[in-house]
């Protein structure tokens, strides 16, 4: 039996690899990745939980998490999209357009 | 056996995470994303949530990354010579002792509370499908629909964002 401790320290290592790549790299599609690592991660927790307290709450929000990622990845790929139509490349450092 | 199974997705998953995060080349970096969604869900199924594993690849594997991929070879990236931040130095070691800290508190949590309605054997009697339905248009039939409203909202976006331009700009003069 695998406790669950087990699965919740899984969840803080893909979370804490999400962040790193969040944080470190320069490719905003990479960073979009990062942020799905992330989503993960707290899926991986709401199932655990919902598995070991015996509640199915935890599963249905995971279910919603997922809906929200695809929107997600959706509404950010427009953006890099329209962000490279404009001749800049997606590196997060040169996406200045709406700085003040 | 459900210990080598774990063992064998955590790992898996932890090191396609990392390789996520270090490869160069945005397209490997996609692959191994996917190789993380993938065994992710085989966690799902060892937590005996079938109908999530499902959603996993279905969602995530088979639309999610098909968009993350399909932009990629849109765009056309080129590697970047240097494609870590340039203070990245700094956040890694913090990073890694943040994570054994949590880590630690972690294996250390007897993590208990009060037990809900639905034990592994009654969701195994009926099947997982159909738990989570009862459950979905029982109590969370109100975040179903948002989630809906939502996702019109996503694809709306999407569409007005990736409209190109110039029709905008002609649409008053041509009709």
């Amino acid at each position: 039996m695998v406790p669950l401790s087990a699965y919740v320290a899984v969840s803080a290592v893909l979370f804490m690899t999400g962040l790193l790549g969040v944080l470190i790299r320069r490719n905003f599609i990479i960073v979009l990745m990062s942020v799905e690592i992330m989503m993960n991660a707290a899926n991986i927790n709401l199932v655990a939980f919902s598995h070991y307290l015996e509640s199915m709450s935890g599963q249905l929000v995971a279910l919603f998490n997922i809906a929200i990622a695809a929107g997600e990845a959706a509404i950010g790929l427009a953006i890099i999209v329209v962000v490279f139509r404009g001749k800049i490349s997606t590196n997060v450092d040169e996406m200045n357009l709406l700085k003040w | 056996m459900v210990g080598v199974f774990f063992a064998y997705f955590a790992l898996v998953s932890i090191v396609a995470a990392a390789l996520t995060v270090s490869l160069r080349h945005p397209v490997h970096c996609g692959l191994a994303l996917l190789t993380l969604l993938l065994h992710v869900s085989g966690l799902f199924v060892l937590l005996n949530a079938e109908f999530l594993w499902a959603v996993q690849v279905i969602v995530y594997a088979g639309a999610i990354l098909v968009l993350y991929l399909f932009v990629l070879m849109l765009l056309n990236l080129k590697t970047d010579e240097r494609y870590f931040h340039s203070s990245y130095p700094y956040f890694i070691v913090p990073a890694a002792l943040g994570s054994l800290y949590v880590l630690f508190l972690l294996l250390q949590s007897p993590f208990d509370g009060v037990k809900g309605d639905a034990p592994a054997t009654a969701i195994l009697e009926g099947g997982d499908t159909y738990a989570v339905g009862i459950k979905m248009f029982s109590d969370h039939i109100l975040q179903f629909e948002i989630v809906g409203i939502f996702l019109l909202g996503a694809i709306i976006g999407a569409i007005v964002l990736a409209k190109a331009p110039k029709a905008m700009g002609n649409a008053g003069s041509k009709r």
